[in-house]
């Protein structure tokens, strides 16, 4: 039997600071540069140009896209329109929108060229090409931000109930500098924000959350069971009998969001690569942001409540059982080792 | 509840039936290019009841334009961006679809449907977005008026009246006594008819277009036979019957259908072609039940500009019958003015269900746009991903999945097994859900399922590892399993229900796409619970009845 990190007994908080520190690092300038040059929508927010294409011959639509692409020409749509010669291509050049009249006949022109070496002159005429507004409302990305604040106001209101507000506000929190730390990450590799990259944020949010409270639904039970260890030793100890969970976890979602990036090419790949780094700051929040910041607030407004924080409760099951408790975690492993598994 | 595997495999047995059952291939409307002729038209295709997004199949693709025909419209472009919203927020009200809005070249509009169902309903629901106005209705009888003559003239064009509506000469009073100033006119009317009638050459036959009008119930509401409406729009298209129209008169058709003694009667009204005002002035509109007279009214409030409008025009017509017009069709019955109206107004519908009331109130919101909008390009369209976009993913997914499998098995052998099979049910389960929802696939949203299952398996995971830990504290095989699921439980319980309240607010709260996300989630979300819990628990208490001295457990 395989087993990983089982039994383990790092000291995770202690490294808190650097942590702090390393996060600091990549939120900080990430922000500024986000907050000079904003962030690099796609033409789904922005608009662009677009080309409607005649083709003496039903080219297919791969063809078209190759020779977009050579002429770097990224992130165009291409689809067939009507008859198999006929053909819309919405297009962008440049990272942002800029004034529409000459960015239309700029794009309009790089397309043409990328066209006339692809294909040939002879093979393609244009029907028309005209500025093409955004296909998602401004409002979209007002409501996204929305949508996430409501959902903190919810989680807090959740966790406080089958928690203790401490816990709720750690996580919220700990998910809020995932946030963060992802619009960084969208700005340092300059991705393309399109509505697959919401979507990815906000998965990110919901993957983020789960990940903590997994953590802290042990942090519950543990301080139910050791009532006189400190919290410093208990989050070290829920962290560390979490840690072959996190480990598969990550591993199995890692592995999905990895072959996407790998194998499925350009289109979904922006999203992959946010998703991929979702799951990394996701799984270093939990342990590195949302336990040390509960370890705070447990410092700043102490309460013997945290150690009430109500468990879970299935009908017809014991909540906590410890019939044999095993060694305070400070002082080092589980001693008496099972032999029953194989 | 569900304590012994029979009652367990029963339920999961009925949700994989009712799964299927979402999943099986049926007859669905299409919109189809006829290769022929080039039209669109309607063909019934058989297939698995699953929208795919604009992405992966491509779908309708419609072009609107603003209507410059009726008289210019001073600012088409901020008419068109005006109207980009209005239609939005109309075809995102349709469902789950991912739909593309989208403003083109200042002046034109594109409406994109992925493989739209139900063309027609779509169509509808972007012609009810079109152009709104408030006319009076022919109050001096003018068109009445001008029957005779218009009788006359397709007489001499040769036109004869149908024999089966012969019954009733002229415009004839179907509902026996009218109220109001209909009453007061009628005699006149019959006397301007009958002098007409005289001077044709055979007296006795009817008028080859009154002979299908009856008159309605107030001034300029004449009801014409279901079945005869298409003679009645030909007739009155002619040249001749054009010019015999009076001036100042327009003809619209009605979108009510009344039946009386077994036939149904379209109304066709003739109003004023001069709207006293049109849907650009109108902010709000809701519809009530009146708490003292139950009955159901429409309240609307206009613009500052548009109250004094209304306020002047009104004044002016007073105990006049008002018409609301959406895109050249008269909703309902005109209602009476029943006084000076300003900037806040009330329509009564009397003894009306609310849910008409409700329907009005929308037309009335949805038609709030500057200007009319015709429909100037209808096409197919093909995915706006290639194939080979869409292979890439598709292959990207598989193997996602088997690497998820890979591990899974690997790691935790034998329960890993368990896992993974019940994860082909998460996958049913979760395309059932999407299916039964009217959910649009996109590619994002194929990845988005892809990487929810590697996220699905959390629950497992969560269960093995404590599984693991019970069996090295020293219990036994069964003990191990049952308490492994018990304490992973309240994790598994909070961390979801969670995960699923943001998603409700998503839902909530955000707009189309940010709502179709929301939906994957929340179905993805309760397919992973069943599956991972409540399925792999019942395949772990058959594999231990089945070997009940089981005294090492394969996880």
């Amino acid at each position: 039997m395989i087993r990983l990190f089982a039994n383990a007994h790092y000291d995770f908080i202690r490294w808190r600071r650097w942590a702090y520190g390393l996060t600091g690092v990549i939120i900080i300038p990430g922000f500024a540069l986000f907050l000079v040059h904003g962030l690099n929508y796609s033409i789904e927010f922005t608009g662009g140009t677009l080309i409607q294409v005649h083709t003496t011959t039903p080219v297919g639509t791969g063809k078209l896209r190759a020779a977009l692409d050579a002429a770097g020409i990224r992130d165009a749509e291409i689809q067939q329109f009507g008859d198999p010669t006929e053909y819309v291509i919405r297009a962008r050049i440049g990272t942002e929108a800029e004034s529409a009249a000459s960015s239309t006949e700029a794009t309009a022109q790089a397309v043409d060229s990328a066209l006339a070496r692809g294909l040939g002159h002879d093979q393609y005429k244009f029907v028309r090409h005209e500025a093409v507004g955004p296909k998602v409302g401004r409002e979209l990305q007002g409501k996204a931000f929305l949508a996430i604040f409501f959902s903190f106001i919810v989680t807090l209101v959740y966790l406080a109930f089958r928690f203790e507000w401490r816990f709720g506000l750690a996580a919220v929190l700990a998910t809020f500098h995932d946030i963060l730390t992802t619009i960084a990450f969208i700005r340092y590799l300059n991705l393309e924000v399109s509505l697959v990259v919401v979507g990815a944020v906000l998965t990110m949010v919901g993957y983020s959350l789960n990940d903590t409270i997994i953590i802290f639904d042990r942090v519950r039970e543990n301080l139910r069971k050791f009532r006189r260890q400190n919290l410093y030793d208990i989050l070290n100890l829920s962290i560390n009998e979490t840690l072959p969970r996190s480990v598969l976890t990550h591993g199995t979602t890692m592995a999905t969001t990895l072959a996407l990036v790998l194998l499925a090419g350009e289109v979904l790949r922006p999203f992959a690569l946010v998703m991929t780094f979702a799951i990394f700051t996701g799984t270093f929040s939990s342990v590195y942001i949302a336990a040390p910041i509960l370890l705070y607030i447990e410092k700043r407004w102490p309460g013997e409540d945290a150690r009430g924080a109500r468990t879970f409760r299935p009908t017809g099951a014991v909540a906590v059982s410890a019939p044999e408790p095993p060694p305070p975690p400070a002082t080092g492993g589980p001693g008496a080792r099972s032999k029953a598994a194989v | 509840m569900f304590h012994t595997i029979r009652s367990r495999l029963i339920l999961i047995g009925l949700l994989v039936v009712f799964s299927v059952w979402q999943l099986v291939p049926r007859d669905t409307t299409e919109r189809v290019r006829d290769v022929t002729t080039g039209l669109m038209k309607d063909t019934v295709v058989h297939r698995v009841p699953v929208n795919y997004g604009l992405d992966l199949q491509g779908g309708i693709h419609l072009a609107l334009e603003v209507d410059q025909s009726k008289g210019p419209v001073p600012d088409p472009a901020e008419a068109i961006r005006r109207a980009e919203r209005v239609v939005r927020i109309r075809v995102n009200e349709f469902g789950t679809k991912e739909p593309v809005v989208q403003v083109v070249g200042g002046n034109r509009l594109i409406v994109e449907l992925p493989g739209e169902t139900d063309p027609a309903r779509a169509k509808s629901i972007i012609q009810r977005t079109a152009f709104l106005e408030f006319r009076i209705t022919d109050m001096k009888n003018l068109f009445r008026d001008a029957l005779p003559a218009i009788d006359k003239a397709l007489r001499e064009a040769g036109v004869r009246a149908a024999e089966q509506t012969g019954a009733a000469a002229n415009v004839a009073q179907l509902f026996g006594p009218d109220t109001g100033k209909a009453k007061a006119k009628k005699p006149k009317a019959k006397a301007a008819a009958k002098p007409a009638a005289k001077d044709t050459t055979d007296q006795n036959a009817p008028g080859a277009l009154s002979s299908l009008l009856f008159q309605g119930q107030i001034p300029g509401e004449y009801l014409v036979p279901e079945e005869q409406v298409p003679v009645v729009d030909s007739l009155l298209a002619r040249p001749a019957v054009q010019r015999l129209i009076p001036r100042g008169i327009e003809l619209k058709w009605g979108t009510d259908v009344s039946s009386r003694a077994a036939r149904s009667y379209r109304a066709l009204y003739a109003l004023e072609d001069r709207p006293i005002l049109t849907g650009e002035e109108l902010e709000k509109a809701t519809a009530q039940r009146d708490p003292l007279t139950n009955q159901s009214v429409v309240n609307f409030s206009l613009s500052r500009r548009g109250g004094r409008i209304f306020e002047r025009e009104t004044g002016r017509h007073v105990s006049d019958y008002m018409a609301i017009i959406l895109d050249g069709r008269v909703q309902g019955q005109p209602p009476i003015i029943k006084g000076q109206i300003g900037q806040h107004g009330q329509i009564e519908l009397g003894s009306k269900p609310l849910q008409e009331a409700q329907d009005l109130a929308l037309v009335l919101r949805a038609g709030a746009l500057p200007a009319p909008l015709t429909i100037v390009e209808e096409r197919t369209i093909g995915p706006s991903l290639g194939k080979d976009s869409i292979n890439d993913g598709i292959r990207a997914g598989i193997v996602g999945v088997a690497l998820v499998i890979l591990i899974m098995v690997g790691y935790y052998r034998l329960s890993g097994l368990l896992a993974v099979s019940a994860l082909t049910l998460y996958l049913l389960f979760t395309l059932a859900g999407l299916a039964a929802f009217g959910f649009t696939l996109t590619l994002p949203g194929l990845a988005g399922l892809v990487l929810s299952v590697g996220i699905a398996v959390d629950a497992n995971v969560l269960i093995f590892e404590r599984i693991r830990e019970e069996l090295q504290h020293g219990k036994l095989v069964r003990t191990a399993v049952d308490e492994g699921f018990t304490h992973a439980m309240s994790a598994i319980v909070d961390s979801n229900v969670s995960t699923m309240l943001t998603a409700m607010i998503l839902w909530l709260v955000g707009t189309g796409p940010v709502q179709g996300f929301a939906i994957t989630l929340i179905i993805g979300i309760a397919a992973s619970m069943i599956t991972a819990v409540f399925v792999v628990r019942t395949f772990y208490m058959i594999w231990l009845d089945r070997r009940p001295d089981m005294v090492t457990l394969s996880v």
